[in-house]
Parts: C-alpha cells; sequence; structure tokens
C-alpha cells in the first residue's frame, strides 16, 4: 500500500501524518511538495495535513486550493484515490471546492487545543470502517477556525446521506450539528477537523486515529 | 483603474469576532454601539478597457479567490 503527504509551505503536521500512516499501517509514504503538478503513481491514499499553509493568508486554505499539486489530487480523487484532508488539510479541502461548507473563527474566539472524544458517526465509509463496534474516538484538536458551517439544505443532506463520519461529544468550537469530520458525495474524499495523526500510540494519550488509516490502507 | 472589494462575512453568518468588537466598545462604554461587522478591504490597481469590464473582472476575482461565496459578501468599487 503506498500514500503520499502533501507538504505546503506552512504545513506543520506532515511529519506526523507520515508517521502516523507508517506505524498504523506499514505503507509506505511519500511526501510530495505543494509544486508539484504531478503525484507518485500508484497511491492509495492522499493526507492534505494540518498546519498553516500560506500562513493562513486571505483565509485558511485558500492559497492551498489553488497550488499546483490540487489539480493532481482532484484528479485522483475523482479516479477513486482516497483523499483525507486533517485540521488545514479539511479547510483546503473546502476551499477547493471538494468538500462542501467551510470553516468559521471558533465560537469562544480562542484557540482550542486539547483532545476530544468522537461519535463515529458512520463506521460504513472507507475512512471508517475500521472502528467496526467502537462508536467513541478520542483525538485531540488543534485549530482557532475551526466551527464547521454550512447552509441548512446542505448539512440535512450530508445527515441525511451518511456523510457525517464524525461528531464532537462536547463541541469545542460551534461546528454545526457537531461535525468533526464529513465525506465528499462520491464517499472517497474525507475532511477532519481533529488530528488522527496525533492518535496513534497509547504514549500519545490515544491510539483512536489507528483505525482511520488502517481503514483505508489495512492493518500492518 | 483602482478597485477595491470589501468583504464581510454574510448577514446570518455569526460574525464571532464583530461580537467581540462590540462587547468591548459596550465596556468603553459605547453601549449605543450594535451589530458590529469585521471585514475585509482589499485594494489593488486593475488594467482594463472600461469601468464595466474592471467590474467584472473583478467580481469574477471575488468569486474565485477574494471572497468565499458560502460564508461571505462583497462590494466592488472601481474608480478611475
Amino acid at each position: 500500500m503506498k500514500a503520499a503527504v502533501v507538504v505546503f509551505p506552512g504545513s506543520n503536521c506532515d511529519r506526523d501524518c507520515k508517521t502516523a500512516i507508517e506505524r498504523s499501517t506499514g505503507a509506505s509514504v511519500d511526501m510530495v511538495w505543494h509544486g508539484e503538478s504531478e503525484l507518485p503513481s500508484g497511491l492509495d491514499l492522499i493526507v492534505l495535513p494540518g498546519g498553516f499553509a500560506h500562513g493562513d493568508y486571505l483565509r485558511c486554505g485558500a492559497m492551498a486550493a489553488l497550488s499546483p499539486v490540487m489539480g493532481a489530487v482532484r484528479a485522483a480523487a475523482a479516479r477513486g484515490v482516497a483523499v483525507a484532508g486533517i485540521c488545514n488539510g479539511f479547510q483546503v479541502l473546502c476551499e477547493a471546492g471538494m468538500l462542501p461548507g467551510a470553516m468559521l473563527r471558533n465560537a469562544g474566539l480562542k484557540y482550542v487545543c486539547k483532545a476530544v472524544a468522537l461519535d463515529v458517526v458512520n463506521a460504513q465509509t472507507r475512512f471508517t470502517a475500521a472502528y467496526g463496534e467502537q462508536r467513541v474516538a478520542v483525538m485531540t484538536v488543534g485549530n482557532g477556525e475551526g466551527a464547521y458551517f454550512a447552509d441548512p439544505e446542505t448539512l440535512d443532506r450530508l445527515e441525511g446521506d451518511g456523510r457525517i463520519a464524525f461528531r464532537y461529544r462536547d463541541n469545542p468550537n460551534g461546528s454545526a450539528r457537531d461535525i468533526a469530520g464529513i465525506v465528499s458525495e462520491d464517499g472517497h474524499v474525507l475532511g477532519v477537523m481533529p488530528h488522527p495523526d496525533r492518535a496513534f500510540e497509547a504514549a500519545l494519550g490515544s491510539a483512536d486515529g489507528v483505525p482511520l488509516f488502517q481503514s483505508i490502507l489495512g492493518r500492518a | 483603474m483602482k478597485a477595491k472589494v470589501e468583504v464581510f462575512l454574510k448577514p446570518g453568518v455569526l460574525d464571532v469576532q464583530g461580537k467581540a468588537v462590540e462587547n468591548a466598545l459596550h465596556g468603553l462604554g459605547w453601549s449605543g454601539a450594535a451589530n458590529v461587522r469585521v471585514g475585509r478591504v482589499i485594494t489593488f490597481d486593475v488594467a482594463a478597457a472600461s469601468a464595466d469590464a474592471a467590474r467584472g473582472d473583478v467580481e469574477a476575482m471575488c468569486e474565485r479567490l477574494l471572497a468565499n461565496p458560502v460564508i461571505e459578501s462583497y462590494r466592488v468599487e472601481i474608480a478611475p
């Protein structure tokens, strides 16, 4: 199995993602600079990592969404390659129009950095299947603009179509309908605000990110 | 031509920054301040054959990049 992590100027979770994927699944992970217009061949997963791509200038993810690499990411997702955006990566996918909605400044105006409990709302997606009977996952959030927003019709559609993958049990930032993670209409793209990449062994406080990577790439 | 773009969160989208500024104004004694919204102003020069053409270009820029139509509305001013 093969994965790639995209590195934008200002990404700061790219190496965490690489390590988390390697330890969770044994997959080989390539790092791909945002200026590349092609991705390595034979990928099973592309991760857009957390951080502050392009310094969050204009809006979080707005510049990164226009990076040369995003054309290749969009084409790969259209071919059925799994694409996961974590935190800033989720913001990039929204700005790129690959996921609906947008992120607002947190309701409390604070940067929220703490462990949160998530309900695994839909364990039938290709990103959550390995959670099986596990209904709750603990991961950390770290964001200042992580309040998910979409119009009520879009939210109804996400709910009705089973596209909400994760919900906060105790909403930390004012996200609409407690949404922490959603998938695209075709199911190939995931956006998740908490960090599975910071939850891959007990020493980190939680290993609940492991099933997410194993869902896509299989067990090590 | 000179372009000036104002970008604000749409009415109905909670502007927590505006809310915080409003609370601070109340704290300073301006209890009559209400509906504070914090936005962004972007100015630049734009090469175009006419003001209408410039406006068309700048509106397209807003849709593609300068604003996020999911959460933001924008206003364009064009000056010679």
